[in-house]
């Protein structure tokens, strides 16, 4: 597995003109009037930025997980290096394994099963209905995506209230938010993320000729024999993809911290709002810096993984 | 990709079900329109369930005293004129507008210059690079290394500036702008520049006055993407930016209560529905003139 800091270098080193390109340049020039002395300068910039402020806090994150860093006090001016204290710590730590197996089921149950299920179940049922219908479904489905967070946040608040909408339809006064702080958050990311893989899903079934569908058709095959034998065969990739980008997303999804703030009593501590949490409420920025560095281990499995599978696929 | 043919042979597993050839009638009949209404039914229960989250947010706004509840018994606008009135309500909005304007400009003038150089030059590895861009841009998320970014911005003494927000932002929309525009500059036919190129044309006034104007749809969506994205961005302007005159409306909004410590719900309502409308506008602006698609993506 390669290191942020191998893959930084790797940039560096791959902007650098060697000559191995067949077509033939005067004067350092390549075919299309840019030479590799311009290509590299028009890379500077984008190679500084990702360097700096995305490849660097990750190797950097490395370091700060084994020191005693904190926000405030005497150690945010000394701090110094206290190994994998930080680390053994975590495991041993009931509130971040609490905090892992939420944010397990948090991202299994919304986004592997919730989004991309009913994503898939819309991106092939509104293919066959009305144009006006499709459109307008799509178009609620999309804005609850598009909304930005804080307002979902607020929205959500409201609709699951006692006094809100869920109460008026059930009629049950219960505070979903508190007795089932959880579940509440599940169904929500649904609700705020099913566009992502609809839309890719029904971009997905275009690329299926219509042709094979009519066959099967006209060979009498069942809708969910054609769903079976045929779109599902052909999206495999598409599918993978969107689990992987649902998965990354709603494992870094902080909007959690917006609706619960991680309550009651840490149920719904997914572990972006545990490292916040450590890092800034508590201030212990070490010891969040470790959590960090879990996380970005994590995505990067995740990644992986996917890709592989992806790769294996092709 | 695999190019997948029909089994047209049913023997053994994953075969096609055939229906028996329907001799019966009637039944046959009132089973599909059983079968369609079942499917409208669900059509409505997912509409609702899309839907009705969103209705206080088209309500409580119009609403004189809006609780948590839907509902218009006191129609006003003068929630609206609260907001007008508020001046940090209002400010915000125009700290968000900043903040994305500049981070656009960075994200699409970087990506631009970047984007050409990997689709003009066949620099070594340049797949891998772009490549390990992408992987690098999923996998250190905002939320994930929240706590060395904000470290990082304090040491550069660019905590409380826009400067640090907008750095942290573009840096991370930078990869996924890379690799889209990627592809619309391959689309474009190289012969262009080889026209230009006699002219002595300078590799920037190329880019500038030959590919820019052709990869315009291109700019657009990433424009507006990024856009989208820091207008609706609240962890980084929370962590890094602290004093009020500063926050964009993503932050702010948590500012508004009443006198009595109560979340102030006509200006909270009020100030979400206007904070919304531009995205949603953008929104359907990019739909109506580019239609949804997917650029670029992962390739296996």
């Amino acid at each position: 597995m390669r290191t942020a800091g191998s893959l930084l270098g790797e940039d560096l080193a791959e902007a650098i003109p060697s000559g191995d390109e067949g077509a033939p340049r005067g004067r350092g020039r390549s075919t299309f009037g840019l030479s590799r002395w311009a290509a590299t300068g028009f890379l500077t910039p984008s190679i500084v930025l990702i360097g700096v402020f995305l490849a660097f806090p990750a190797i950097w994150t490395l370091y700060l997980g084994i020191t005693n860093y904190t926000l405030f006090g005497f150690t945010a001016a000394h701090p110094h290096i206290v190994g994998t204290q930080n680390y053994s710590h975590a495991v041993s730590n009931p509130e971040f394994l609490n905090s892992l197996r939420v944010t397990v089921v948090y991202v299994l149950s919304s986004a592997v099963i919730g989004q991309c299920v009913l994503g898939f179940a819309l991106a092939w049922k509104l293919r066959d209905w009305h144009s006006w219908v499709r459109q307008a479904l799509e178009g609620l489905v999309i804005v609850a995506w598009i909304v930005p967070s804080v307002v979902v946040a607020f929205l959500w608040i409201a609709y699951l209230d006692p006094t809100g909408t869920v109460d008026r339809i059930g009629g049950v006064g219960i505070n979903w938010l508190l007795h089932y702080p959880l579940q509440s958050l599940v169904v929500f990311n649904v609700w705020r993320g099913t566009a992502f893989s609809m839309m890719l899903f029904a971009a997905a079934m275009q690329t299926v000729p219509p042709s094979y569908l009519e066959t099967a058709r006209l060979a009498g095959a069942s809708g969910w024999a054609q769903l079976r034998d045929i779109i599902l065969p052909s999206t495999k990739g598409h599918i993978l993809t969107d689990l992987l980008l649902i998965t990354l997303w709603t494992f870094n999804d902080f909007t959690p911290y917006l609706l619960t703030q991680g309550g009651p009593i840490h149920q719904t501590d997914v572990l972006g709002v545990y490292v916040y949490q450590q890092a800034f409420n508590v201030g212990a920025m070490g010891y969040g810096a470790a959590i960090s560095t879990i996380m970005l281990v994590i995505n990067l499995l995740i990644a992986v993984v996917y890709l592989r599978l992806l790769r294996r696929r092709t | 990709m695999t190019v997948i043919g029909i089994p047209v042979e049913h023997s053994g597993d994953g075969q096609l079900d055939v229906a028996p050839p329907s001799n019966r009638g009637k039944p046959e009949w009132a089973r599909a329109v059983a079968v369609r209404s079942i499917w409208y039914v669900l059509g409505v229960v997912v509409a609702a369930f899309f839907a009705l989250p969103m209705l206080w947010l088209v309500t409580a706004p119009f609403e004189a005293h809006p609780g948590f509840d839907v509902g218009l018994s006191h129609l006003t606008l003068s929630n609206f004129v609260d907001v007008f009135h508020n001046p940090n309500a209002l400010s915000s909005l125009y700290n968000s507008l900043i903040l994305s304007l500049l981070t656009m400009l960075i994200v699409v003038g970087a990506s631009a210059l970047a984007a050409y150089a990997l689709s003009r030059v066949n620099l070594p590895g340049r797949d891998v690079m772009l490549y390990v861009l992408l992987l690098l841009s999923s996998v250190v998320s905002g939320t994930a290394a929240m706590v060395p970014l904000f470290l990082l911005v304090f040491d550069m003494h660019l905590i409380n500036t826009d400067a640090g927000v907008v750095l942290v932002l573009a840096a991370g929309l930078l990869p996924a702008g890379i690799f889209i525009l990627k592809d619309f500059m391959d689309s474009i036919p190289r012969s262009y520049e080889e026209s230009a190129r006699v002219f002595g044309a300078s590799p920037l006034r190329m880019l500038w006055d030959v590919v820019g104007p052709s990869v315009r749809p291109g700019l657009a969506v990433i424009g507006v993407w990024a856009v989208v994205n820091v207008w609706g961005n609240f962890l980084i302007p929370f962590i890094l930016l602290r004093s009020p005159g500063l926050t964009p409306a993503a932050v702010e909004i948590y500012s508004f209560y009443t006198s009595g410590g109560q979340a102030n719900l006509r200006l909270i309502s009020t100030f979400s529905l206007l904070y919304t409308l531009p995205v949603v506008v953008i929104y359907l602006l990019v739909q109506r003139r580019y239609g949804f698609r997917f650029y670029g993506g992962i390739k296996g």
